[in-house]
């Protein structure tokens, strides 16, 4: 049998698996990476945005909707391009993990942002109520009463996110990123090999995101019901 | 410090790097714009063959709606670039439509499924055949509610158009990377000035069709009365 999905491509493809396991071993590390620091910033934007009582304070939330609005009307390729080109001139080295990480968790950030605020603006005003009728301060009403809360809002949308965010590391691919896309990429173009390579890369990436999915659905309709 | 930003700025905008980019970004609009229009059509295809009990068509838009929207873009890209024949911008293209046809039908979907039951039952009462009731009844009304989410997937079309930056289509990234390793673009002011220029351009319309979809899901909230 010949063409590209050939036995022999197969069994040449199978040698090369486990390049291809630890290139998806560094899409999982940097989508983790990435995950942790794109919830720390959508939780501190997110109550940035919300939060908007005094000059200090809205100050800081219109830098937030400036900073949420760049990242998501720009690619995610050109923020990528940014980070690897530019910091360097400046004296700032980092590896390309970093740069992958950085990126990614700036770009899903910007969306957790939108994620955490719409959620802490849906927990019920009677919730702020109650807290403060019981001497809560501010920040304890926050922290204790409503963002507890909003964490269950959130989960089903911020799901959806985390599949976002393991697609999208394929970007890297374009600085040489190390990842599953880049080693997809590179392998299938130096051995011509390309059928084995896409329907097995494309598995390993299904294999992720299906199952994660497949939660963020069962969320919604869970969200759903309760409302 | 502003004498660097001013050679930078002097450097990059000349006219040959600028029609360079407006090349690009003409790239952009056109393959976005022709995945976006084929995906609409295939999209809603796989919407209605999933939304309705139609046997293997059914089993099979599920299927392809579940296996490539979890699949990342990139991966398209690179397999139709490489394992066919086409030319770079309309491989671009079918890439970009195999992938947004499935992310289109679920939004379809969505449109679909928030029509009330009691809207087929009154098509049917009134003679309306099963295509009929779906054409004249259904179809139009879920189109008004998935509006805006249909436009705001024009914004994201758009950006991932950058992806086809990855098999060396002249689209707007590839463009603007080509720039920046130019011997001409030297310090960091350089590189940044052109990013930025492009991250402009993306900025700009995007932030066009962010508005439009805005306008749309506010008139769209009013219900049947106009």
């Amino acid at each position: 049998m010949n063409g590209p999905f050939s036995i022999r491509n197969w069994r040449t493809w199978f040698k090369a698996a486990p390049l291809f396991l630890r290139g998806y071993g560094q899409t999982l590390l940097i989508s983790l990476w990435g995950l942790l620091i794109a919830l720390l910033i959508g939780v501190f934007a997110g109550i940035a945005l919300t939060s908007r009582a005094n000059g200090r304070q809205r100050a800081l939330a219109a830098i937030m909707r400036g900073y949420m609005s760049f990242f998501q009307n720009t690619p995610l390729m050109i923020q990528v391009f940014i980070f690897y080109n530019v910091l360097p001139k400046m004296g700032v080295r980092l590896s390309v993990t970093m740069v992958g990480v950085l990126g990614l968790a700036l770009y899903t950030g910007a969306y957790a942002a939108d994620i955490v605020a719409s959620a802490i603006r849906a927990v019920p005003l009677g919730q702020t109520e109650a807290a403060e009728s019981q001497g809560f301060s501010r920040a304890q009403t926050l922290w204790l009463v409503i963002l507890p809360q909003s964490v269950k809002i959130a989960l089903p949308a911020m799901t959806n996110q985390v599949v976002n965010l393991i697609k999208n590391s394929s970007v890297l691919a374009v600085i040489a990123g190390g990842e599953l896309m880049y080693v997809a990429d590179s392998w299938s173009g130096s051995n011509l090999i390309y059928g084995p390579t896409f329907v097995m890369t494309g598995l390993l990436y299904l294999a992720i995101c299906l199952p994660i999915s497949m939660i963020a659905r069962q969320l919604e309709k869970r969200s759903v019901r309760n409302v | 410090m502003f004498e660097t930003w001013a050679r930078a700025f002097q450097k990059v905008f000349t006219p040959q790097i600028l029609k360079f980019l407006g090349t690009g970004l003409l790239n952009t609009l056109y393959i976005a714009a022709v995945s976006i229009a084929l995906s609409f059509i295939f999209g809603t295809m796989l919407a209605l063959m999933r939304s309705r009990k139609l046997g293997a068509l059914t089993v099979f838009s599920t299927m392809y709606i579940e296996a490539i929207r979890n699949i990342p873009l990139t991966l398209f890209i690179i397999g139709m670039r490489f394992m066919t024949r086409l030319p770079p911008l309309e491989s671009g293209i079918a890439a970009m439509t195999v992938f947004t046809s499935a992310v289109v039908a679920e939004i379809v979907r969505g449109g679909l499924n928030s029509i009330h039951k009691g809207q087929w039952e009154a098509a049917y009462s009134q003679g309306f055949s099963t295509v009929g009731t779906m054409v004249k009844v259904i179809v139009p009304q879920a189109l008004r509610r998935i509006r805006s989410p249909l436009i705001a997937q024009f914004v994201t079309t758009i950006k991932d158009t950058s992806f086809c930056a990855a098999v060396g289509t002249y689209e707007l990234s590839f463009t603007s990377k080509i720039v920046a390793s130019h011997r001409t673009i030297v310090t960091a002011q350089d590189i940044l000035v052109v990013y930025l220029l492009v991250a402009l351009a993306y900025y700009l319309v995007n932030l066009m069709f962010s508005t439009i979809a805005r306008r749309a899901r506010d008139n769209g909230a009013k219900g049947f009365v106009k």
